[in-house]
């Protein structure tokens, strides 16, 4: 069979979405980021919700998420999307609201933004990109770094006498009467992706059905941060990462009630 | 059982040369070029192996700047 035949609009299996524009992303080669960009365009086409989407990007890496998908977008200030989101949804009771964002953004500036919102039960999704590291800001330690992990301010690694225990702030949103849907995923492989995929779904059909606040954080790689190659920073992802961020739900209330 | 003929297309100038859909691919029909660049100055992915590609979209769904179309055909 001739390639050219196989290249028939019919036989289109996969492209870019469509919610996903043409411009280049400005993240460094084989970020996390883009992945994620893809998934959220590609939930919300299928929720056909393209015209009644509102996200708030955050400060951080994903600052420029709104010049990447074609949605209505805020701009809030560092660590303040989950308050911004809140009110956003109070006044739009029928928009799907996402807040994006990343470790430094709600772990450390945006805790109590992020954990009052989240006890609220505000009817948004928390999108979580925790990759342990500030990224955007040339490779710096966050609250979620690794225990004897190397970053520009921890150049001998993380040490507990002087830096504390990495943050699982997802495991406090569990505990959170106001949270419907808690959990942790990853996009370092095509089942991990998939997997990602269904529970961004879930999370937004919990904020359009008033279920509560939903937080899906994505362990991710910042290959440039941590100075590696994209696929080695995959690999050290899954040995030192999973083993203290576990993947899986932490919480899921709407299984319980069915 | 009928065999799945399929080819991939790689937008060159959007490729940044990760490397995740050649680690992703379970069958090597993509490889980064070794002597040409885009106009962003990375070497980017492109088929080898036209004929091995069963259009699995591994590639595709891994790559974070969405640069991959994948188009499927049963073989006759």
């Amino acid at each position: 069979m001739d390639i050219k035949e196989i290249m028939q609009p019919e036989n289109l299996v996969y492209k870019k979405p469509e919610l996903l524009n043409d411009k280049n992303m400005h993240y460094c080669p084989g970020c996390s980021h883009g992945v994620v960009h893809k998934l959220v365009s590609e939930v919300i086409a299928d929720m056909k919700m393209e015209e009644k989407t509102i996200g708030v990007s955050p400060v951080g890496c994903a600052v420029f998420a709104y010049n990447y998908i074609d949605i209505d977008w805020e701009e809030a200030a560092h660590g303040r999307a989950p308050a911004l989101a809140s009110a956003i949804k109070r006044l739009w009771p029928d928009r799907l609201v996402f807040t994006y964002q990343g470790d430094g953004d709600l772990a450390c500036i945006g805790t109590a933004e992020t954990i009052h919102a989240l006890n609220r039960g505000e009817n948004i999704t928390i999108i979580f990109i925790n990759n342990a590291i500030y990224g955007m800001t040339g490779g710096q330690m966050a609250p979620t770094t690794l225990l004897g992990m190397k970053t520009a301010t921890c150049p001998y690694g993380r040490e507990v006498a002087l830096h504390g225990y990495p943050l699982k702030i997802t495991e406090v949103a569990a505990q959170l009467e106001g949270t419907c849907y808690v959990t942790r995923q990853s996009v370092h492989t095509v089942g991990a992706i998939n997997k990602a995929k269904k529970a961004l779904r879930k999370a937004f059909d919990n904020s359009m059905a008033g279920r509560g606040a939903s937080l899906v954080e994505i362990v991710s790689t910042c290959n440039s941060g941590w100075k590696m190659s994209p696929e080695k920073a995959n690999i050290w992802m899954t040995e030192n990462m999973f083993p203290y961020y576990q993947l899986g739900d932490l919480k899921d209330t709407t299984v319980e009630t069915k | 059982m009928a065999k799945m003929k399929g080819a991939t297309v790689v937008n060159i100038e959007r490729c940044k040369g990760c490397n995740l859909c050649v680690v992703a691919c379970p069958l090597n029909v993509l490889a980064l070029t070794t002597k040409n660049v885009n106009q962003k100055g990375y070497n980017y992915a492109h088929t080898v192996l036209e004929d091995t590609c069963t259009g699995c979209t591994s590639c595709a769904i891994v790559c974070p700047d969405g640069c991959i179309t994948v188009y499927r055909k049963k073989e006759e």
